[in-house]
């Protein structure tokens, strides 16, 4: 049953993906500014979106983790599992969000990359959890995975900040390129592809985080059942 | 009896005043990384102005990483952490106590560094230069505050001091943004820097106090 279910979501999952792209590509008109380059707006804004949904499951993760470590050692497990998951996965999207940013700012905006307020702050982002996965692999023993928590719950805290700071520098010298995001106005021939691809993009990240913490799991089993080995030897 | 934050103080301030290793290197690593920074971009009249602010305080920033791992590194010796994390007073103490001891050497270190800095970087400062004492501590302690944390969490992993600038400096690029940003317009009197102090201020708030509740759940972590 189990079994089955997972293939359905898989397959369900490849269809979906194939829909938004059908959707992206051939449904939506082109834009009437920017033409045929707006298109990316469909892989762009859903990587993001489905990057910051990850990134709070391993918030949620590290929290639960630092609370349950002693009370309940199981559950912390699994909330290691999940915030180790969230941000690898988180990662891995926010490149994708990051790669395909400069690539279409390049026809849009003339430039690869501005410092602006949200530049800046997805940049750092992602370099914070880049620093988390480090400090996960740097790290041994049980130990890493109550540091790995601190950090994860301090890069969190430390998003609101730099993107507040960024507002502010922002305002204060207003950059000569700016805009060309989505938001306002968007024609309804639109909006249906992006909803797709956000419902795609979501259900491939949740596929991909799911096999990430069944891993991380099985790998938390056989360790446990190492050291136990270790301990009756 | 005095209380174990101040114990804490005194030994470190004792030690570092007998070898002196803390003050000199980062003097030192600190003139260096002036120096490079004028040989790599020849700052000259107002363009110097502009990046002055910005010189300092990343000069401050990599002069610092030896001493915040040196900090925690003298205690691994002879397994004095362990007896620390044995010792029946709260780890938040021990931690404000190695915050202070930094914070002070840190600033010693731009008090020393501020005239050469002026000298080689043909400075005047058109704003108010009062400010900059507001500024420059401000920013230093989120430098040591959250620069003494992680160097205690990254001492526990296997690659120790490798590992401090790339968990801290993401993690410091609010502050470092603030802190650039208000002694840049200090300097070049441009621009009113008072929200960058307020920003600077409403960090270390948070920052300290998350760092002060979860300093035991690092040193004890296993």
């Amino acid at each position: 049953m189990k079994k089955f279910a997972i293939t359905l979501y898989v397959a369900v999952t490849l269809a979906l993906m194939a829909w938004g792209f059908y959707q992206a590509m051939y449904v939506a008109p082109n834009d009437a500014m920017q033409g045929e380059i707006f298109r990316i707006i469909y892989y762009h804004v859903p990587s993001f979106a489905a990057a910051f949904t990850f990134f709070s499951v391993s918030f949620l993760g590290s929290i639960g983790f630092l609370s349950w470590r002693r009370s309940h050692p199981n559950w912390a497990q699994i909330a290691d599992a999940w915030a180790l998951a969230g941000a690898e996965v988180g990662v891995v999207f926010c490149s994708v969000g990051l790669t395909t940013g400069p690539l279409w700012g390049r026809r849009a905006w003339g430039i690869w990359w501005t410092w602006d307020a949200r530049l800046t702050t997805t940049l750092v982002l992602w370099l914070i959890y880049v620093s988390y996965l480090l400090l996960r692999r740097f790290a041994a023993g049980p130990q890493m995975q109550t540091l790995a928590a601190v950090l994860g719950i301090f890069g969190a805290l430390d998003v609101p900040i730099v993107y507040m700071a960024n507002r502010w520098w922002r305002t204060q010298h207003p950059a000569p390129v700016f805009g060309g995001a989505s938001g306002s106005g968007m024609a309804p021939s639109m909006v249906g592809a992006l909803l797709w691809n956000m419902l795609a993009w979501f259900a491939w990240g949740v596929l991909i985080l799911g096999i990430r913490y069944h891993i991380e799991r099985q790998q938390q089993k056989i360790a446990a059942r190492e050291a136990e080995q270790a301990l009756n030897a | 009896m005095t209380s174990p934050l101040l114990t804490h103080l005194v030994k470190d301030l004792r030690i570092e005043w007998r070898s002196r290793e803390a003050v000199n290197s980062m003097l030192f690593f600190a003139l260096l990384v002036v120096v490079l920074f004028s040989l790599a971009f020849s700052p000259r009249g107002a363009f110097s102005q502009e990046i002055s602010g910005g010189v300092i305080c990343v000069a401050t920033l990599f002069a610092s990483m030896s001493a915040l791992n040196q900090a925690w590194a003298r205690e691994i010796r002879h397994q004095v952490l362990d007896a620390q994390r044995m010792a029946p007073t709260p780890g938040a103490e021990l931690f404000l106590a190695k915050v202070l001891a930094n914070f002070l050497f840190v600033s010693i270190v731009q008090l020393v560094l501020a005239p050469v800095f002026l000298v080689f970087y043909n400075l005047h400062v058109q704003g108010q230069a009062w400010q900059l004492a507001l500024v420059l501590p401000l920013g230093t302690w989120a430098l040591v505050a959250n620069g003494t944390f992680f160097a205690a969490l990254s001492i526990r992993s296997r690659n120790r001091e490798l590992l401090l600038p790339l968990i801290l400096f993401p993690i410091f690029m609010p502050a470092l943004l603030a802190m650039v940003l208000a002694t840049g317009s200090i300097l070049t009197g441009d621009s009113d820097p008072t929200l960058w102090i307020k920003l600077l201020l409403g960090y270390n708030i948070i920052f300290t106090t998350v760092s002060l509740l979860l300093f035991d759940v690092v040193l004890h972590a296993e």
